[in-house]
């Protein structure tokens, strides 16, 4: 096991790796930008090295300075979180090429998932069921018009070198498609810096599921079940639970199996996720995208199965045989809800950045909390409003739900707005309550 | 005259109009961003704009004016 580990990330995360860095003898070297001065996970790394201002092109986003401050610390490994660098191929290479030990896949691996065009046709070659849609870059709106055309209505649109929704938009005919292919191109040159968009049949009524991968350093991919992802606001995920309950065990057997399929095809190595869209009435799955890196929920998988997926993709990283049996199925141990506490308000989900006065974290049988703020510090408009992972474990669904309703109410966060009334809200739905619902419950919530 | 602010703290993205432009009720003025989300800022009644407080990549705090219409 190397010795030392450099975390290009900031905030909720970069805690979560500090905390199995420290558990495996691992010395964790935190970096922080001017407006992440005060925050818990600078202080808790063995040592922290401020890295720039706030903008993240200037700090969290400066592959030439992180590679610096880990040359100086004499850092071994770099470990990219999720975000900011770590679905960035070049980035990667130019970890591995300082002699640094890249925490993630292969920069050919990260290369090809991270085009969704060349993903989606990558995955229907590997025998992988994808939505219908377009296979190369879509040129401007009147080519998308006659390709939607084809494909069939409502269609989303979407950048190839996207995530997290960020200009996503789903178009119900040809005028819509125009306005969605205009906004579409302009967020993605600005956020992604490529403007190449594809179209793919959009499923109003289905589920996100995705499955846990690992890629082992022998060469091996095994899956490590499925999580439920379909509580969304603005195409982005806010609650994810497992097991799903909206898949059959037929089901989740083979979108395990394929899932272990797109794995092999891209040679994947340490911890990805492979997103699907289900649709419940029938029955089938298409392959959505691959995150080549850790997911912000992991938490879930890892309270069901009892495997700490950092310390894995350390293990992997170093060439070493993961901690549990691969060749054993993974079978999960109850159920697992997480909740991202956001800074926005409830209603409308708007950004409410702010000083936070007071930050009680509950507790109790069951009960994670993965956080990157403490009372006394600022949450600050320049990065994502995810304040902490809340997440509840029982033995059914049903206790996770209680113990989850629990929680919300013992956590008390004074300062921002949260999200924490909207969750009350959640547990209380009798949509989300039953199991049965899809990735337009939110939407139907905020109609009622 | 109506008072355009902001409702958080945001970076200013972009501007769209320009002091003295005549703009329609719900027209977009500017748009933030915060936490890596675009904000609109729309009019709320038609007139001219008369005063504009902000630039692009300025940092808005909770409740700072933004632009007057009148």
């Amino acid at each position: 096991m190397f010795d030392s580990v450099l975390i290009a990330n900031r905030g909720e995360i970069a805690r979560r790796i500090i905390r199995t860095a420290r558990r495996m003898g691992v010395r964790a070297v935190a970096v922080y930008s001017d407006a992440d001065e005060g925050l818990p996970y600078v202080s808790e790394a063995d040592e922290a090295v401020r890295i720039g201002p706030a903008a993240p092109a200037q700090s969290y986003l400066d592959a030439a300075v992180l590679l610096e401050v880990a040359r100086k610390t004499g850092a071994a490994a770099v470990h990219p979180g999720y975000g900011f660098l770590a679905e960035n191929a070049g980035f990667a290479r130019a970890v591995t090429e300082a002699g640094l030990i890249w925490i993630g896949p292969s920069p050919a691996a990260i290369d090809q998932m991270g085009d969704k065009i060349r993903a989606r046709n990558l995955m229907a070659a590997a025998g992988v069921p994808v939505a219908p849609g377009t296979t190369e870059p879509v040129a401007d709106a009147d080519a998308a018009v006659v390709a939607a055309d084809q494909i069939g209505y409502p269609v989303m649109v979407k950048a190839a070198a996207g995530g997290g929704g960020i200009g996503m938009s789903a178009a119900l005919d040809a005028d819509a498609l125009r306005k969605a292919f205009e906004t579409a191109r302009t967020r993605a040159e600005r956020f992604f810096g490529s403007p190449e968009i594809l179209l793919e049949r959009y499923l109003p009524r289905a589920r996100h599921v995705e499955v846990q991968i690992l890629g082992l350093a022998d060469g091996r991919v095994v899956a490590l079940g499925e999580r439920d992802c379909s509580v969304q606001r603005r195409h982005q995920k806010v609650a994810e639970e497992t097991p799903s309950p909206g898949i059959s065990a037929e089901l989740r057997a083979q979108m395990l199996a394929a899932a272990v399929r797109a794995g092999e095809a891209v040679g994947y190595l340490g911890a990805g996720t492979v997103e699907c869209l289900v649709d419940a009435e029938s029955g089938t799955f298409v392959f959505l995208e691959m995150n080549t890196r850790l997911q912000v929920e992991h938490p879930v998988t890892e309270l069901v199965t009892g495997i700490d997926l950092v310390e894995q993709q350390f293990l992997i990283a170093a060439g070493e045989p993961v901690s549990f049996d691969p060749s054993a199925p993974v079978v999960p141990n109850g159920h697992a809800i997480e909740l991202r506490v956001y800074a926005e308000d409830p209603k409308r989900f708007l950004p409410s950045p702010g000083a936070i006065t007071a930050w009680q974290e509950p507790s109790g049988p069951g009960v994670r909390v993965d956080s990157g703020y403490a009372a006394g510090t600022t949450v600050t408009p320049f990065y994502d409003p995810l304040l902490a992972k809340l997440c509840a474990h029982g033995a059914t669904r049903d206790e996770a739900i209680a113990r989850a309703r629990l929680a919300v109410a013992g956590f008390v966060v004074t300062g921002p707005k949260t999200n924490l009334p909207f969750h009350a809200e959640l547990l209380g739905n009798a949509e989300f309550v039953s199991g049965d619902y899809d990735t337009g419950l939110i939407g139907r919530m905020r109609q009622a | 005259m109506a008072e355009v602010r902001a409702e958080m703290v945001a970076n200013v993205w972009k501007v769209l109009v320009s002091e003295g432009d005549h703009v329609d009720d719900g027209d977009t003025l500017v748009i933030l961003e915060s936490m890596k989300m675009e904000i609109p800022i729309l009019a709320e009644e038609s007139g001219t704009v008369t005063k504009l407080h902000v630039a692009e990549g300025d940092v808005v705090q909770e409740d700072e004016l933004i632009a007057e219409i009148g």
